[in-house]
């Protein structure tokens, strides 16, 4: 008999601005034990469909139209709010997916960690700590005698989601509702929550809902798999079956869009170097009540840069990419080391100085909500630049601004549109406009792809590449994601606490890793089955 | 923490030593001394009074024996009340100041807080306009309006509480503490509200609510302590907005207390007893605002662990 | 510039500032707010107008007399018409509401955004110094220095708009010191933007919500501060009248004729009112956070 049988659930949302359905006649059963994934984009309605079955959206707005969710012989969707608070955290237990904003940060975690025994088993609370204690050790907390006393804030992000899900566990629940759980973590920790997911799993016989929106992760954890889109069910069977035999045309657009294999590197021998950075150092000075503490970003990086090739800057969260690529540009102003850009030298220029640098180098950011100035029409945006360094006339603004729109596949139409009426992959293709706007021989893309859906990831990938091609553009692209990387860049450098680890061919580094970081970064990327289809 | 006290503290002598040096030249400087109404004095009689205060010494000379006597706690003689000191005037106004401030406070707190969280439990329904609509008639309403209005139709046409003094007839001191509270507990109440909303959005309550907890549980012991701190971050302005809207309070409902008597020697230009007020206030309210800071902190794990960077 | 041929194909977009207008009109409480505020300050301005009466004509043998028909609002002990004199206050009231509004503004915009867009050690010298500013006994300053230096009107603007700067100050910094980190900043930067322009073009307009909700909130504080002052006897002095002095000669003789009491203190919580509820309404409307999604 399954632990969990939910049977046509519709939910909706009733706002001013009318009826939403937010999921439609949704059905899945769940063994004890067993995992299943649930996946799509955002706005799919993954996440609505598990909160509705605690009792967990806000209503009003949002109502359940139908269906039943039997959960041990009690249909969820009939219980009443003090039924639902007995089987919260109780029999049915979530971890989400921000752990820092997840946890309460007012309190210590081992106050937090015992109340679902508190009220639950109305153990004492004695009692409810040694649990606790146990119980953090097991999910792999150091010294949890001690650390149990701490804040949220004292723990790093992976370790946060580890406490998340020892409370979750506490009450020992028979299903487990993971919501994007490992998103907000960098892959190599990623990876260890996964295995602790699983481990945990097996061992209490647990059955788990996991939701996300990475088919890569879906492939490694999920025995079920449900692929939702708007709402509606796309796809649903064994997790082999979906990944090695998709039967919608959806599931296997999805599958198209993760990024796989590399693309053919020409021979660069014969071409000139755009631009040689040497020993380049980046510090922050941090005031901190008085106490002046200096941070090295980026730590005596030097590496070279030919014309039309792309250069892949991988690393984790903290790691200085970032920095680096705004130090490049002398948006961060280097503390000391040597950019020559086409013969000059760009580090001590001055922002009069770099004036005429600043056209031939452009940037595209990662968040396509904050690079935008919300008060300025698509128009306004791409015309800047064209009116700045005098490369259009008055007459001309307005025809060269079209033709951008075109290269960056943006419709005409839209050129007196704000940016808040775009999706977040248009609105990259804005900014991917600005950045192509004054013909720059070098862009630098700080991970312009990871805030967007899969499938939009795609096309935004395919476009760069393209305008790479057509305007023979010189890039440094920087991301998390190795897969993402390995799809468009020629070389890739790998950079961690500051320091480039090691750089190499990308199918060199693909093949045959140097370094001990490469390496379990490249383990914690490829999931088998979807690297083997 | 301790660092957090001891930067504090270090940051309020010189707000201190500001007060003292700007009340004292503005002060000197004002047309129009002490003595100046009593067309009558002779001059040498004038000459001796000066003398006896000490008037007759270069500016700067005063100013360093004034700092000198604060330093040691003496405010020095009254002008205007002849044989008392400054200590014992602010002494025998400070009692009734200090229980009008703590009824106010407190009526503004427990009220402001109830209807606050009442309201953010309730939102968009008639439990959020109704305390809502009151607050910002507390706050459109102020202390010298409130106060006469409610002398008119509580004290004079209903008859139902006396309409003077402080502690003479049972009941004097409800309107005087209720006005004075009224706009504090206005503000108290909006935020409140606003704290409490932005908590209860957090997703750390959703994880609460996920745990099962009890509704009173999720909010009582989840949302209340980050959804109080703006409230805690006001007490400190609060407290001296309480000090002047004592000078009003104090006379309009005639209490003998700190307020009015800074009103009068304002009008008397009784040099001592501003400076010594004003001076007592300032410290009054550096101190004050000390507390609020620290207990803001406290209430917040990482600003109290010293670790400022997030 | 757009040329014609095109221009009927475009869809026209909706800015922010559109977006805020159609959700303020649809905030009925800030809309009768801002049409209160209109209709008192028409009042005021065309006060002459309005009323057939002289601010100061007296009539001795009248007295104070209840509200009738002649007199909407009743008269003053001096048989002064009372509406007359509650519109040529609001005169006042509002002139030193909105002036003293102004000062805060200009000081503290400038200060603000100075110590934000500089950032490091010239911000925290700045701030620092308002923290201290800020952490003085201010209503005492103020009515320590209507006493030492009179009452007069100047002064009055002065003081207010020095108590009032300082949060000013704080908010514009904290605005630009938030945007200086977006993303679009940074672009413009990278564009090779100068100085000037990224003020003018991406910083002002997006900085400039908050500072007029504030200000709309700045102007209630405002007038009460002075009405307080005026209460106490500091602030304006007979002949000229504010709602604050008002209130206070009502207080006088609330005894025997109330409503010389009970209608300025109504205008001013009235004028109180509209101002709150219209800044509550910007806020909501202008809220560039809520309008993201």
């Amino acid at each position: 008999m399954p632990l969990l049988e939910v049977n046509h659930l519709s939910v909706s949302f009733h706002t001013r601005h009318g009826v939403v359905k937010a999921v439609n006649n949704i059905s899945f059963s769940l063994e004890p034990g067993q995992t299943l994934g649930i996946v799509g984009e955002s706005g799919s309605g993954k996440s609505v469909c598990c909160y509705a079955l605690l009792g967990l959206l806000p209503s009003p707005p949002a109502r359940i139209d139908s269906g039943s969710a039997l959960f041990s012989d009690t249909n969820l969707l009939n219980c009443s709010e003090s039924e639902l608070r007995l089987i919260r955290g109780n029999k049915i237990a979530m971890i989400f997916q921000d752990p820092m904003t997840s946890l309460n940060p007012f309190m210590r975690i081992g106050e937090q960690m015992i109340e679902p025994l508190m009220y639950h088993r109305k153990i004492s609370h004695r009692d409810a700590r040694a649990h606790a204690i146990a119980l953090l050790e097991e999910v792999g907390i150091r010294n949890p005698t001690y650390t149990i006393d701490s804040y949220p804030h004292e723990f790093s992000g992976g370790m946060r989601q580890r406490v998340m899900i020892a409370m979750a566990l506490i009450a020992e629940p028979q299903l487990l509702i993971a919501d994007e759980p490992t998103t907000a973590l960098d892959v190599t920790v990623q990876r260890q929550i996964l295995e602790l997911i699983n481990e945990l799993r097996r061992k209490h016989n647990l059955a788990v809902i996991f939701i996300s929106h990475d088919l890569g992760v879906i492939a490694d954890i999920a025995d079920q798999v449900l692929v939702m889109k708007a709402g509606y069910k796309v796809e649903q069977g064994s997790v082999h079956s979906l990944f090695t035999n998709p039967s919608d045309g959806y599931t296997k657009q999805l599958l198209a869009a993760i990024p796989r294999g590399s693309k053919s590197v020409p021979d660069r021998s014969t071409d000139s170097t755009l631009l040689q950075v040497q020993n380049l150092t980046t510090r922050f000075k941090l005031y901190d009540r008085g106490q002046r503490n200096e941070f090295i970003a980026v730590d005596n990086v030097g590496f070279s840069l030919y014309r039309g090739e792309v250069l892949g800057l991988v690393g984790e969260s903290g790691s200085g990419k970032s920095t680096l690529g705004r130090s490049l540009l002398n948006l961060i102003p280097p503390s000391s080391g040597s950019i020559v850009f086409d013969g000059d030298q760009i580090v001590g220029k001055n922002s009069n100085q770099m004036k005429p640098w600043r056209r031939r180098m452009q940037m595209i950011f990662q968040d396509p909500y904050a690079s935008l100035n919300p008060r300025m029409t698509i128009y306004d945006t791409l015309a800047e630049p064209l009116i700045l360094h005098g490369l259009a006339s008055k007459q001309s603004v307005e025809m060269q601004v079209l033709k951008l729109m075109d290269d960056v596949g943006l419709a005409r139409a839209y050129i007196r549109k704000y940016p808040h009426e775009f999706s977040g992959g248009q609105r990259q293709r804005i900014a991917i406009g600005r950045a192509i706007a004054t013909k720059p021989e070098f862009v630098i893309a700080d991970e312009p792809v990871s805030a967007l859906d899969v499938t939009i990831q795609k096309q935004i990938l395919e476009l760069l590449l393209f305008l790479v091609e057509r305007h023979n553009l010189s890039m440094l692209f920087i991301s998390h994601d190795l897969a993402v990387v390995r799809f468009l860049c020629d070389r890739i450098m790998v950079m961690q606490h500051g320091r480039i680890v090691e750089t190499a061919a990308t199918e060199t580094m693909w093949s045959s890793p140097h370094h001990d970081y490469t390496r379990k970064l490249l383990s914690s990327t490829a999931s088998p089955l979807i690297l083997n289809q | 923490m301790w660092r957090f006290i001891g930067s504090r503290l270090l940051q309020a002598i010189p707000v201190l030593f500001v007060v003292i040096t700007l009340t004292f030249f503005l002060v000197r400087f004002a047309p129009g001394g002490p003595f100046s109404s009593e067309k009558s004095v002779v001059p040498e009689v004038k000459r001796a009074l000066e003398a006896q205060y000490h008037l007759d010494q270069p500016l700067i000379v005063q100013y360093g024996s004034y700092l000198n006597d604060i330093a040691h706690g003496n405010f020095g003689p009254s002008f205007k009340y002849p044989g008392r000191s400054v200590n014992e005037l602010i002494a025998a106004g400070l009692p009734a100041t200090a229980e009008l401030g703590f009824y106010a406070l407190f009526v503004s707190v427990i009220v402001g807080m109830a209807a606050g969280i009442i309201a953010a439990l309730n939102q968009n329904t008639w439990r959020d306009h109704v305390p809502m609509a009151a607050a910002m008639l507390g706050i459109c309403m102020p202390a010298f309006l409130l106060g006469p209005l409610m002398v008119l139709v509580f004290g004079l046409w209903l008859e139902w509480l006396p309409v003077s003094g402080w502690g003479e007839v049972p009941g004097d001191k409800i309107l005087p503490s209720l006005t004075l509270g009224a706009a504090y507990a206005a503000y108290v109440a909006r935020l409140t509200r606003s704290g409490m909303l932005e908590v209860l959005s957090q997703d750390y309550i959703r994880t609460a609510r996920a745990k099962g907890l009890p509704e009173y549980v999720v909010v009582m012991k989840h949302a209340l302590r980050g959804g109080v701190i703006p409230v805690v971050s006001f007490l400190g302005p609060a407290f001296a907005g309480l000090l002047s809207g004592s000078f009003v309070v104090e006379t309009i409902f005639q209490v003998p207390g700190l307020g009015r008597f800074f009103v009068q020697a304002a009008f008397n230009r009784d040099y001592t007893l501003i400076l010594g007020s004003t001076v007592f206030f300032a410290v009054l309210i550096v101190v004050f605002n000390l507390l609020s800071d620290v207990l803001a902190a406290w209430l917040n794990p990482r600003l109290r662990n010293g670790l400022s960077n997030p | 510039m757009m040329s014609r041929e095109f221009t009927q194909y475009y869809e026209q977009g909706t800015s922010l500032w559109q977006d805020a207008w159609i959700r303020l009109r649809k905030n009925r409480l800030a809309v009768i707010g801002g049409m209160l505020l209109i209709i008192i300050t028409l009042l005021c301005l065309l006060a002459p107008v309005v009323s057939p009466y002289g601010y100061e004509q007296q009539d001795l043998v009248l007295g104070a007399a209840k509200p009738s028909l002649h007199h909407w609002l009743g008269t003053d002990v001096f048989g002064r018409d009372l509406f007359t004199r509650i519109l040529y206050g609001g005169r006042i009231s509002l002139m030193v509401g909105m002036i003293a509004t102004l000062v805060a503004l200009i000081i503290g915009v400038t200060w603000g955004a100075i110590a934000g867009y500089a950032g490091g050690r010239i911000d925290a010298l700045m701030m620092r110094f308002v923290d201290i500013v800020y952490a003085l006994p201010f209503m005492i300053f103020v009515v320590l220095l209507m006493v030492v230096f009179g009452r007069n009107l100047l002064l009055l603007f002065i003081v207010i708009g020095g108590v009032e700067w300082l949060t000013m100050a704080r908010i514009v910094r904290s605005q630009v010191q938030g945007l200086k980190q977006l993303e679009f900043i940074e672009a413009a930067v990278s564009l090779g933007l100068s100085n000037w322009n990224i003020i003018r073009r991406h910083l002002i307009p997006n900085a400039i919500g908050p500072v007029i909700v504030y200000t709309t909130l700045t102007i209630p504080s405002v007038m009460l501060l002075e009405a307080f002052i005026s209460f106490l006897g500091l602030g304006i002095q007979p002949p000229q009248s504010s709602w604050g002095s008002l209130i206070a000669d009502g207080v006088d003789t609330m005894e025997e004729f109330p409503w010389l009491l009970i209608f300025p203190g109504l205008m001013l919580s009235l004028s109180l009112f509209a101002l709150n509820f219209l800044g509550d309404g910007l806020r909501d409307a202008l809220d560039v956070r809520t309008s993201k999604d």
